[in-house]
Protein backbone atom coordinates (compact mmCIF):
# COMPACT_ATOMS: atom_id res chain seq x y z
CA UNK A 1 0.00 0.00 0.00
CA UNK A 2 1.23 3.66 -0.64
CA UNK A 3 1.80 6.10 2.00
CA UNK A 4 -1.35 8.05 1.82
CA UNK A 5 -1.05 9.56 5.20
CA UNK A 6 -0.51 12.77 4.39
CA UNK A 7 -4.04 13.15 2.67
CA UNK A 8 -7.40 14.47 3.91
CA UNK A 9 -10.29 13.74 2.88
CA UNK A 10 -13.81 15.35 1.65
CA UNK A 11 -17.45 13.71 2.43
CA UNK A 12 -17.38 14.92 -1.30
CA UNK A 13 -14.52 11.94 -1.99
CA UNK A 14 -11.87 15.13 -3.06
CA UNK A 15 -8.20 14.30 -1.26
CA UNK A 16 -6.15 17.26 -0.45
CA UNK A 17 -2.80 16.91 0.26
CA UNK A 18 -1.00 20.22 1.85
CA UNK A 19 2.17 21.33 1.32
CA UNK A 20 3.30 24.38 3.55
CA UNK A 21 0.22 26.81 2.15
CA UNK A 22 -0.24 25.10 -0.66
CA UNK A 23 -1.98 22.06 -1.32
CA UNK A 24 -2.90 19.42 -4.36
CA UNK A 25 -5.90 18.61 -4.91
CA UNK A 26 -7.48 14.91 -6.10
CA UNK A 27 -10.48 12.64 -6.24
CA UNK A 28 -9.96 9.40 -4.05
CA UNK A 29 -9.89 5.86 -5.11
CA UNK A 30 -13.09 4.97 -3.97
CA UNK A 31 -14.62 8.05 -6.06
CA UNK A 32 -13.02 7.01 -9.28
CA UNK A 33 -13.98 3.39 -8.66
CA UNK A 34 -17.70 4.80 -8.20
CA UNK A 35 -17.11 7.10 -11.14
CA UNK A 36 -15.80 4.34 -13.53
CA UNK A 37 -13.78 5.16 -16.58
CA UNK A 38 -13.42 9.20 -16.60
CA UNK A 39 -13.71 10.65 -19.89
CA UNK A 40 -13.25 14.37 -19.44
CA UNK A 41 -13.19 16.86 -16.80
CA UNK A 42 -13.90 20.79 -16.67
CA UNK A 43 -11.41 22.15 -14.79
CA UNK A 44 -11.22 26.09 -13.15
CA UNK A 45 -8.67 28.69 -14.36
CA UNK A 46 -5.72 29.33 -12.77
CA UNK A 47 -5.62 32.46 -10.94
CA UNK A 48 -9.40 31.50 -9.67
CA UNK A 49 -10.27 31.67 -5.90
CA UNK A 50 -11.99 29.00 -4.31
CA UNK A 51 -13.76 28.59 -1.02
CA UNK A 52 -14.01 25.26 0.88
CA UNK A 53 -16.76 23.07 -0.57
CA UNK A 54 -16.93 25.74 -3.72
CA UNK A 55 -17.64 24.10 -6.71
CA UNK A 56 -14.27 23.52 -8.56
CA UNK A 57 -15.18 21.87 -12.04
CA UNK A 58 -17.42 18.76 -13.08
CA UNK A 59 -15.88 15.34 -13.85
CA UNK A 60 -17.70 13.02 -16.46
CA UNK A 61 -17.28 9.03 -16.22
CA UNK A 62 -19.00 7.32 -18.99
CA UNK A 63 -22.45 7.04 -17.06
CA UNK A 64 -22.77 10.79 -15.60
CA UNK A 65 -21.69 14.24 -15.05
CA UNK A 66 -20.60 15.11 -11.53
CA UNK A 67 -19.52 18.14 -9.73
CA UNK A 68 -16.04 18.16 -8.04
CA UNK A 69 -15.44 20.22 -4.81
CA UNK A 70 -12.33 22.19 -3.57
CA UNK A 71 -11.92 20.74 -0.19
CA UNK A 72 -10.15 23.56 1.14
CA UNK A 73 -9.86 27.18 0.62
CA UNK A 74 -7.24 28.67 -1.70
CA UNK A 75 -6.37 30.14 -5.05
CA UNK A 76 -5.68 27.82 -8.15
CA UNK A 77 -1.95 27.99 -9.25
CA UNK A 78 -2.18 24.78 -11.62
CA UNK A 79 -4.28 22.58 -12.98
CA UNK A 80 -3.67 19.06 -14.63
CA UNK A 81 -3.04 19.69 -18.21
CA UNK A 82 -2.70 15.81 -19.19
CA UNK A 83 -6.01 14.93 -17.83
CA UNK A 84 -7.18 16.81 -21.40
CA UNK A 85 -5.30 13.48 -23.51
CA UNK A 86 -5.78 11.24 -20.72
CA UNK A 87 -8.69 11.44 -18.32
CA UNK A 88 -8.38 7.50 -17.31
CA UNK A 89 -5.24 8.75 -15.18
CA UNK A 90 -7.86 9.66 -12.70
CA UNK A 91 -8.82 6.07 -12.82
CA UNK A 92 -5.40 4.51 -13.07
CA UNK A 93 -3.47 6.55 -10.35
CA UNK A 94 -6.23 8.50 -8.51
CA UNK A 95 -3.41 9.84 -5.63
CA UNK A 96 -0.91 10.48 -8.85
CA UNK A 97 -0.74 11.12 -12.19
CA UNK A 98 -4.23 11.57 -11.94
CA UNK A 99 -3.91 14.42 -9.27
CA UNK A 100 -6.65 17.44 -10.89
CA UNK A 101 -5.47 21.00 -9.30
CA UNK A 102 -3.19 22.38 -7.20
CA UNK A 103 -3.80 25.63 -4.95
CA UNK A 104 -1.80 28.37 -3.14
CA UNK A 105 -2.60 30.71 -0.61
CA UNK A 106 -4.08 27.70 1.15
CA UNK A 107 -6.01 27.66 4.77
CA UNK A 108 -6.39 24.91 6.63
CA UNK A 109 -9.91 23.21 6.80
CA UNK A 110 -10.49 21.23 10.43
CA UNK A 111 -13.77 19.69 8.91
CA UNK A 112 -11.49 17.44 6.60
CA UNK A 113 -10.78 13.61 7.82
CA UNK A 114 -7.75 11.91 7.36
CA UNK A 115 -7.84 8.30 5.98
CA UNK A 116 -9.33 5.93 8.77
CA UNK A 117 -12.18 8.56 9.22
CA UNK A 118 -12.92 8.44 5.80
CA UNK A 119 -12.48 5.04 5.11
CA UNK A 120 -15.34 4.47 7.63
CA UNK A 121 -17.76 7.01 5.78
CA UNK A 122 -17.33 5.57 2.89
CA UNK A 123 -18.26 2.21 4.33
CA UNK A 124 -20.93 3.67 5.76
CA UNK A 125 -22.54 4.80 2.31
CA UNK A 126 -21.58 1.82 0.93
CA UNK A 127 -23.61 0.16 3.14
CA UNK A 128 -26.52 2.25 3.31
CA UNK B 1 -45.16 -2.86 -0.54
CA UNK B 2 -41.10 -3.83 -1.10
CA UNK B 3 -40.42 -3.80 -4.98
CA UNK B 4 -37.12 -6.58 -5.44
CA UNK B 5 -35.32 -6.65 -8.71
CA UNK B 6 -35.08 -9.77 -10.41
CA UNK B 7 -32.03 -11.93 -10.96
CA UNK B 8 -30.92 -13.67 -13.95
CA UNK B 9 -29.34 -17.30 -13.76
CA UNK B 10 -26.22 -16.04 -14.36
CA UNK B 11 -26.56 -13.54 -11.18
CA UNK B 12 -23.78 -15.22 -9.40
CA UNK B 13 -21.52 -15.07 -11.79
CA UNK B 14 -21.51 -11.55 -12.55
CA UNK B 15 -20.91 -11.15 -8.50
CA UNK B 16 -17.82 -13.64 -8.66
CA UNK B 17 -16.36 -12.09 -11.41
CA UNK B 18 -16.59 -8.61 -9.47
CA UNK B 19 -19.17 -7.16 -12.02
CA UNK B 20 -20.54 -3.48 -10.32
CA UNK B 21 -24.37 -4.26 -10.25
CA UNK B 22 -26.75 -2.07 -11.31
CA UNK B 23 -30.75 -2.05 -11.62
CA UNK B 24 -32.31 -1.99 -15.29
CA UNK B 25 -35.59 -2.57 -16.30
CA UNK B 26 -36.39 -3.67 -12.79
CA UNK B 27 -33.64 -7.07 -13.26
CA UNK B 28 -29.98 -6.43 -11.30
CA UNK B 29 -27.89 -6.55 -14.15
CA UNK B 30 -24.30 -6.16 -14.82
CA UNK B 31 -22.91 -2.59 -15.42
CA UNK B 32 -19.20 -3.26 -15.89
CA UNK B 33 -17.03 -5.78 -14.46
CA UNK B 34 -13.58 -3.82 -15.45
CA UNK B 35 -13.68 -1.11 -17.34
CA UNK B 36 -16.64 0.22 -19.80
CA UNK B 37 -13.64 1.25 -22.34
CA UNK B 38 -12.03 -2.25 -22.03
CA UNK B 39 -15.31 -3.81 -22.78
CA UNK B 40 -16.37 -2.14 -25.33
CA UNK B 41 -12.78 -2.58 -27.19
CA UNK B 42 -13.07 -5.82 -26.83
CA UNK B 43 -15.86 -6.40 -28.87
CA UNK B 44 -14.85 -4.13 -31.41
CA UNK B 45 -11.59 -5.81 -31.69
CA UNK B 46 -11.94 -9.52 -30.01
CA UNK B 47 -15.48 -10.89 -28.46
CA UNK B 48 -17.36 -9.64 -25.46
CA UNK B 49 -19.81 -12.11 -23.79
CA UNK B 50 -23.26 -10.60 -22.30
CA UNK B 51 -25.85 -11.54 -20.16
CA UNK B 52 -29.21 -10.58 -21.79
CA UNK B 53 -31.13 -12.69 -19.90
CA UNK B 54 -33.21 -9.58 -18.66
CA UNK B 55 -35.04 -9.91 -22.09
CA UNK B 56 -38.23 -10.51 -22.35
CA UNK B 57 -39.67 -13.28 -25.18
CA UNK B 58 -43.39 -13.71 -26.17
CA UNK B 59 -44.58 -16.60 -27.84
CA UNK B 60 -46.89 -15.16 -29.80
CA UNK B 61 -48.44 -18.29 -31.94
CA UNK B 62 -51.47 -16.90 -33.79
CA UNK B 63 -50.03 -15.16 -36.90
CA UNK B 64 -53.12 -12.88 -37.27
CA UNK B 65 -52.59 -11.26 -33.98
CA UNK B 66 -48.65 -10.87 -34.25
CA UNK B 67 -49.68 -8.88 -37.82
CA UNK B 68 -52.03 -6.78 -35.68
CA UNK B 69 -49.59 -5.22 -33.41
CA UNK B 70 -46.36 -5.05 -35.25
CA UNK B 71 -45.52 -2.54 -37.53
CA UNK B 72 -44.02 -4.80 -40.80
CA UNK B 73 -45.58 -7.11 -42.57
CA UNK B 74 -44.28 -10.57 -41.41
CA UNK B 75 -45.86 -12.57 -43.97
CA UNK B 76 -43.46 -12.79 -45.91
CA UNK B 77 -40.75 -13.58 -42.79
CA UNK B 78 -40.03 -17.29 -43.92
CA UNK B 79 -39.50 -19.73 -40.79
CA UNK B 80 -35.47 -19.49 -39.61
CA UNK B 81 -35.53 -15.62 -40.46
CA UNK B 82 -35.83 -12.22 -38.40
CA UNK B 83 -36.93 -8.68 -38.23
CA UNK B 84 -36.83 -5.87 -36.38
CA UNK B 85 -40.29 -3.70 -35.68
CA UNK B 86 -42.16 -1.91 -33.85
CA UNK B 87 -45.36 -2.29 -31.45
CA UNK B 88 -47.33 0.87 -31.27
CA UNK B 89 -50.31 1.84 -29.56
CA UNK B 90 -53.54 3.56 -31.43
CA UNK B 91 -51.66 7.30 -31.73
CA UNK B 92 -48.63 5.71 -33.38
CA UNK B 93 -46.56 6.22 -30.20
CA UNK B 94 -43.67 3.41 -30.04
CA UNK B 95 -44.47 0.98 -26.92
CA UNK B 96 -41.74 -0.98 -27.32
CA UNK B 97 -38.80 -2.50 -30.35
CA UNK B 98 -38.79 -5.98 -31.39
CA UNK B 99 -37.24 -8.57 -33.07
CA UNK B 100 -40.07 -10.89 -34.60
CA UNK B 101 -38.76 -14.74 -34.52
CA UNK B 102 -40.82 -16.73 -37.65
CA UNK B 103 -40.80 -20.05 -35.75
CA UNK B 104 -41.20 -23.33 -37.84
CA UNK B 105 -44.11 -24.36 -36.06
CA UNK B 106 -45.90 -21.15 -36.88
CA UNK B 107 -46.59 -17.59 -35.16
CA UNK B 108 -43.71 -15.98 -34.24
CA UNK B 109 -40.88 -15.25 -30.83
CA UNK B 110 -40.90 -11.81 -30.21
CA UNK B 111 -37.77 -10.95 -28.10
CA UNK B 112 -38.65 -7.50 -26.21
CA UNK B 113 -37.01 -4.93 -23.88
CA UNK B 114 -36.85 -6.02 -20.46
CA UNK B 115 -39.01 -3.59 -18.97
CA UNK B 116 -41.39 -3.27 -21.37
CA UNK B 117 -42.02 -7.41 -21.05
CA UNK B 118 -44.92 -7.56 -18.75
CA UNK B 119 -46.74 -4.02 -20.41
CA UNK B 120 -46.08 -5.65 -23.90
CA UNK B 121 -47.73 -9.33 -23.02
CA UNK B 122 -50.59 -7.34 -21.32
CA UNK B 123 -51.17 -4.78 -24.31
CA UNK B 124 -50.73 -8.18 -26.73
CA UNK B 125 -52.50 -9.91 -24.76
CA UNK B 126 -55.61 -7.01 -24.62
CA UNK B 127 -55.78 -7.15 -28.11
CA UNK B 128 -55.81 -11.36 -29.05
CA UNK B 129 -59.25 -10.79 -27.08
CA UNK B 130 -60.45 -9.16 -29.84
CA UNK B 131 -58.33 -10.82 -32.80
CA UNK B 132 -59.49 -14.16 -31.56
CA UNK B 133 -62.70 -14.17 -30.55
CA UNK B 134 -63.51 -18.14 -30.73
CA UNK B 135 -62.57 -20.26 -28.64
CA UNK B 136 -61.00 -22.91 -30.90
CA UNK B 137 -58.86 -19.94 -32.06
CA UNK B 138 -57.46 -19.54 -28.11
CA UNK B 139 -60.32 -18.77 -26.16
CA UNK B 140 -60.09 -15.34 -24.62
CA UNK B 141 -56.57 -15.15 -26.22
CA UNK B 142 -55.68 -17.39 -23.17
CA UNK B 143 -53.36 -19.39 -25.52
CA UNK B 144 -52.29 -17.27 -28.56
CA UNK B 145 -49.76 -15.06 -26.36
CA UNK B 146 -47.30 -16.38 -23.78
CA UNK B 147 -44.85 -14.61 -21.36
CA UNK B 148 -41.89 -17.13 -21.54
CA UNK B 149 -38.87 -14.54 -20.76
CA UNK B 150 -38.89 -15.83 -16.94
CA UNK B 151 -38.22 -19.14 -18.51
CA UNK B 152 -35.19 -18.39 -20.79
CA UNK B 153 -32.12 -17.15 -20.50
CA UNK B 154 -29.91 -15.00 -23.46
CA UNK B 155 -26.66 -14.78 -24.21
CA UNK B 156 -24.74 -12.63 -26.28
CA UNK B 157 -20.98 -13.35 -28.16
CA UNK B 158 -20.31 -10.07 -29.88
CA UNK B 159 -17.33 -9.47 -31.63
CA UNK B 160 -15.14 -9.96 -34.97
CA UNK B 161 -13.95 -13.25 -32.79
CA UNK B 162 -17.61 -13.94 -31.63
CA UNK B 163 -18.64 -16.62 -35.01
CA UNK B 164 -15.48 -18.49 -34.82
CA UNK B 165 -15.51 -19.02 -31.04
CA UNK B 166 -19.25 -20.14 -31.16
CA UNK B 167 -18.26 -22.87 -34.31
CA UNK B 168 -15.66 -24.18 -32.05
CA UNK B 169 -18.57 -25.05 -29.66
CA UNK B 170 -20.60 -26.56 -31.49
CA UNK B 171 -21.45 -28.85 -34.26
CA UNK B 172 -24.23 -26.79 -36.32
CA UNK B 173 -22.80 -25.05 -39.75
CA UNK B 174 -23.02 -21.30 -38.48
CA UNK B 175 -21.50 -20.30 -42.09
CA UNK B 176 -25.11 -20.37 -43.42
CA UNK B 177 -26.57 -18.66 -40.71
CA UNK B 178 -27.24 -15.00 -41.74
CA UNK B 179 -27.39 -11.80 -40.32
CA UNK B 180 -30.64 -12.14 -39.06
CA UNK B 181 -31.56 -15.37 -39.16
CA UNK B 182 -31.74 -18.21 -36.50
CA UNK B 183 -30.89 -22.04 -36.02
CA UNK B 184 -31.66 -24.61 -33.46
CA UNK B 185 -28.79 -26.54 -32.18
CA UNK B 186 -26.23 -27.18 -29.08
CA UNK B 187 -23.35 -25.23 -28.22
CA UNK B 188 -21.06 -26.75 -25.43
CA UNK B 189 -23.66 -29.66 -25.35
CA UNK B 190 -26.69 -27.02 -24.22
CA UNK B 191 -29.99 -26.58 -26.51
CA UNK B 192 -29.95 -22.93 -27.65
CA UNK B 193 -31.64 -20.91 -30.51
CA UNK B 194 -28.67 -19.56 -32.01
CA UNK B 195 -29.78 -16.11 -33.47
CA UNK B 196 -26.99 -13.88 -35.81
CA UNK B 197 -28.55 -11.12 -34.11
CA UNK B 198 -26.70 -8.23 -31.56
CA UNK B 199 -27.01 -4.86 -29.97
CA UNK B 200 -23.44 -3.58 -31.26
CA UNK B 201 -22.91 -3.34 -34.44
CA UNK B 202 -20.57 -5.88 -34.78
CA UNK B 203 -21.34 -9.77 -36.35
CA UNK B 204 -22.17 -12.55 -33.72
CA UNK B 205 -24.89 -14.18 -31.69
CA UNK B 206 -27.21 -14.46 -29.19
CA UNK B 207 -28.10 -17.63 -27.83
CA UNK B 208 -31.43 -18.82 -26.13
CA UNK B 209 -31.31 -21.42 -23.66
CA UNK B 210 -33.07 -22.70 -20.76
CA UNK B 211 -32.30 -20.90 -17.29
CA UNK B 212 -30.92 -24.42 -15.55
CA UNK B 213 -28.25 -24.49 -18.39
CA UNK B 214 -26.87 -20.55 -18.56
CA UNK B 215 -24.81 -20.83 -16.32
CA UNK B 216 -22.95 -24.19 -18.06
CA UNK B 217 -23.07 -22.46 -21.55
CA UNK B 218 -21.64 -18.58 -19.89
CA UNK B 219 -18.94 -20.57 -18.15
CA UNK B 220 -17.86 -22.80 -22.03
CA UNK B 221 -18.25 -19.84 -23.86
CA UNK B 222 -15.95 -17.52 -21.43
CA UNK B 223 -13.32 -20.56 -20.95
CA UNK B 224 -13.19 -21.47 -24.71
CA UNK B 225 -12.80 -17.80 -25.76
CA UNK B 226 -9.55 -17.18 -23.29
CA UNK B 227 -7.87 -17.67 -26.24
CA UNK B 228 -9.81 -14.77 -28.28
CA UNK B 229 -9.14 -12.33 -25.75
CA UNK B 230 -12.69 -12.44 -24.66
CA UNK B 231 -14.14 -9.95 -21.56
CA UNK B 232 -17.50 -10.33 -19.85
CA UNK B 233 -19.37 -7.11 -20.80
CA UNK B 234 -21.67 -5.02 -19.20
CA UNK B 235 -25.01 -3.08 -19.98
CA UNK B 236 -22.05 0.39 -20.20
CA UNK B 237 -20.48 -1.01 -22.66
CA UNK B 238 -23.52 -2.65 -24.34
CA UNK B 239 -25.08 1.16 -24.26
CA UNK B 240 -21.50 2.34 -25.73
CA UNK B 241 -21.40 0.20 -28.38
CA UNK B 242 -25.18 0.51 -29.22
CA UNK B 243 -24.50 3.89 -29.80
CA UNK B 244 -21.77 4.27 -31.97
CA UNK B 245 -23.83 1.42 -34.06
CA UNK B 246 -26.60 3.91 -34.06
CA UNK B 247 -29.35 1.55 -32.39
CA UNK B 248 -32.23 3.01 -30.84
CA UNK B 249 -32.89 2.55 -27.20
CA UNK B 250 -36.04 2.37 -26.13
CA UNK B 251 -36.75 4.58 -23.08
CA UNK B 252 -33.91 6.83 -24.19
CA UNK B 253 -34.45 7.43 -27.81
CA UNK B 254 -37.91 5.88 -28.66
CA UNK B 255 -40.83 6.04 -26.72
CA UNK B 256 -44.57 6.45 -26.51
CA UNK B 257 -44.31 10.05 -27.36
CA UNK B 258 -42.49 9.36 -30.36
CA UNK B 259 -43.68 8.08 -33.37
CA UNK B 260 -41.19 5.62 -35.87
CA UNK B 261 -41.41 8.41 -38.34
CA UNK B 262 -39.89 10.52 -36.41
CA UNK B 263 -37.35 8.12 -35.42
CA UNK B 264 -36.06 7.61 -38.60
CA UNK B 265 -37.39 4.41 -38.42
CA UNK B 266 -39.86 3.93 -41.19
CA UNK B 267 -38.26 1.01 -42.99
CA UNK B 268 -40.03 -0.75 -39.84
CA UNK B 269 -43.22 0.31 -41.37
CA UNK B 270 -45.79 -1.42 -43.77
CA UNK B 271 -48.67 1.25 -44.15
CA UNK B 272 -49.73 -1.10 -46.74
CA UNK B 273 -51.19 -3.50 -44.11
CA UNK B 274 -53.27 -2.91 -41.03
CA UNK B 275 -51.63 -2.79 -37.91
CA UNK B 276 -52.56 -0.78 -34.18
CA UNK B 277 -51.27 2.85 -35.06
CA UNK B 278 -50.83 2.55 -38.47
CA UNK B 279 -53.23 5.36 -39.37
CA UNK B 280 -51.94 7.89 -37.00
CA UNK B 281 -48.76 7.15 -38.77
CA UNK B 282 -50.14 7.66 -42.25
CA UNK B 283 -51.71 10.93 -40.84
CA UNK B 284 -48.64 12.04 -39.23
CA UNK B 285 -47.14 11.14 -42.83
CA UNK B 286 -49.26 13.37 -44.42
CA UNK B 287 -49.00 16.26 -42.12
CA UNK B 288 -45.25 16.55 -42.01
CA UNK B 289 -42.96 15.63 -39.02
CA UNK B 290 -42.22 18.39 -36.63
CA UNK B 291 -38.70 17.05 -35.64
CA UNK B 292 -37.00 14.11 -36.18
CA UNK B 293 -33.88 12.19 -34.97
CA UNK B 294 -30.91 12.96 -35.94
CA UNK B 295 -27.18 11.54 -35.57
CA UNK B 296 -24.63 14.48 -34.42
CA UNK B 297 -20.74 14.73 -33.56
CA UNK B 298 -19.64 17.23 -30.97
CA UNK B 299 -17.03 19.83 -32.54
CA UNK B 300 -15.44 20.32 -28.97
CA UNK B 301 -14.85 17.66 -26.00
CA UNK B 302 -18.19 18.19 -23.92
CA UNK B 303 -20.45 15.27 -23.35
CA UNK B 304 -23.83 15.25 -24.50
CA UNK B 305 -26.16 13.14 -22.04
CA UNK B 306 -30.06 12.44 -22.50
CA UNK B 307 -32.06 15.53 -22.09
CA UNK B 308 -29.78 18.15 -22.59
CA UNK B 309 -31.24 20.88 -24.83
CA UNK B 310 -30.82 21.44 -28.38
CA UNK B 311 -30.36 25.19 -28.83
CA UNK B 312 -30.12 27.24 -32.20
CA UNK B 313 -29.69 31.12 -32.12
CA UNK B 314 -30.17 30.87 -28.03
CA UNK B 315 -33.43 29.00 -28.50
CA UNK B 316 -34.36 25.69 -27.12
CA UNK B 317 -35.32 23.89 -30.82
CA UNK B 318 -34.74 20.13 -29.57
CA UNK B 319 -33.62 17.57 -26.94
CA UNK B 320 -30.93 15.00 -26.89
CA UNK B 321 -31.72 11.46 -26.41
CA UNK B 322 -28.66 9.61 -25.98
CA UNK B 323 -24.94 10.88 -25.67
CA UNK B 324 -21.72 9.78 -24.72
CA UNK B 325 -18.08 9.37 -25.84
CA UNK B 326 -17.22 7.29 -28.93
CA UNK B 327 -14.61 5.12 -27.83
CA UNK B 328 -13.97 3.54 -31.11
CA UNK B 329 -14.23 7.06 -33.22
CA UNK B 330 -12.41 8.88 -30.55
CA UNK B 331 -15.06 12.35 -30.53
CA UNK B 332 -17.83 12.34 -28.54
CA UNK B 333 -21.81 11.31 -30.10
CA UNK B 334 -25.26 12.13 -29.65
CA UNK B 335 -28.87 11.39 -31.10
CA UNK B 336 -31.17 14.04 -30.77
CA UNK B 337 -35.00 15.16 -32.26
CA UNK B 338 -34.45 18.23 -33.69
CA UNK B 339 -36.79 20.24 -36.56
CA UNK B 340 -36.05 19.07 -40.17
CA UNK B 341 -34.70 21.89 -41.03
CA UNK B 342 -31.86 21.05 -38.83
CA UNK B 343 -31.26 17.40 -39.68
CA UNK B 344 -28.95 17.72 -42.65
CA UNK B 345 -25.59 16.05 -42.56
CA UNK B 346 -22.99 19.37 -41.95
CA UNK B 347 -25.93 21.41 -39.95
CA UNK B 348 -24.67 22.91 -37.04
CA UNK B 349 -26.69 23.46 -33.63
CA UNK B 350 -25.46 23.65 -30.20
CA UNK B 351 -26.06 21.56 -27.19
CA UNK B 352 -26.39 22.98 -24.21
CA UNK B 353 -23.64 21.36 -21.45
CA UNK B 354 -24.54 23.66 -18.07
CA UNK B 355 -25.30 26.73 -19.49
CA UNK B 356 -22.49 26.76 -22.48
CA UNK B 357 -24.52 25.54 -25.80
CA UNK B 358 -21.37 23.63 -26.82
CA UNK B 359 -21.15 23.04 -30.65
CA UNK B 360 -22.06 19.91 -32.52
CA UNK B 361 -22.51 18.93 -35.92
CA UNK B 362 -25.32 16.44 -37.83
CA UNK B 363 -23.80 13.59 -39.13
CA UNK B 364 -25.53 10.47 -40.84
CA UNK B 365 -26.18 7.44 -39.42
CA UNK B 366 -24.26 4.67 -38.12
CA UNK B 367 -21.79 6.74 -36.72
CA UNK B 368 -19.80 3.11 -37.02
CA UNK B 369 -19.74 0.58 -39.43
CA UNK B 370 -17.75 -2.51 -38.86
CA UNK B 371 -14.91 -3.16 -41.41
CA UNK B 372 -16.36 -5.92 -43.43
CA UNK B 373 -19.89 -6.43 -42.72
CA UNK B 374 -21.53 -10.39 -43.81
Amino acid sequence: MPDHSGLRFAETHEWVKKDGDSAIVGISEYAQSQLGDVIYLELPTIGQQLDAGARLGVIESVKAASDLYSPVTGEVSEVNQDLKDHPEYVNEDPYGKGWVIKLRGVKDNPKLLDQNAYDTFVQGQAGS
Amino acid sequence: MVVTAERTPLYEEHVHLGAQMMIFGGWVMPLQYSSIREEHRAVREAVGLFDLSHMGELRVKDESLAQQVVTRDLTRLRPGRIQYAMLCNEAGGIIDDVLAYAVAEGGYLMVVNAGNQDGDFDWIRAHSARTSPSPAAGGQGGGSVLNVGRDWSLIGVQGPRAVGLVQRLTASELGGVKYYAFIEGKVADVACVISRTGYTGEDGFELFCGNEDAVRLWRALLEEGQADGIRPAGLGARDTLRLEAGMRLHGNDIDASTNPLEAGLDWTLSLDKDFIGRDAIAQARQRGLSRVLVGFKMLDRSIPRHGYAVVDNGQRVGTVTSGNVSFTLGYNIGMAYVPPTLAEPGTRFGVDVRGTAAPAEVVALPFYKRPHPK
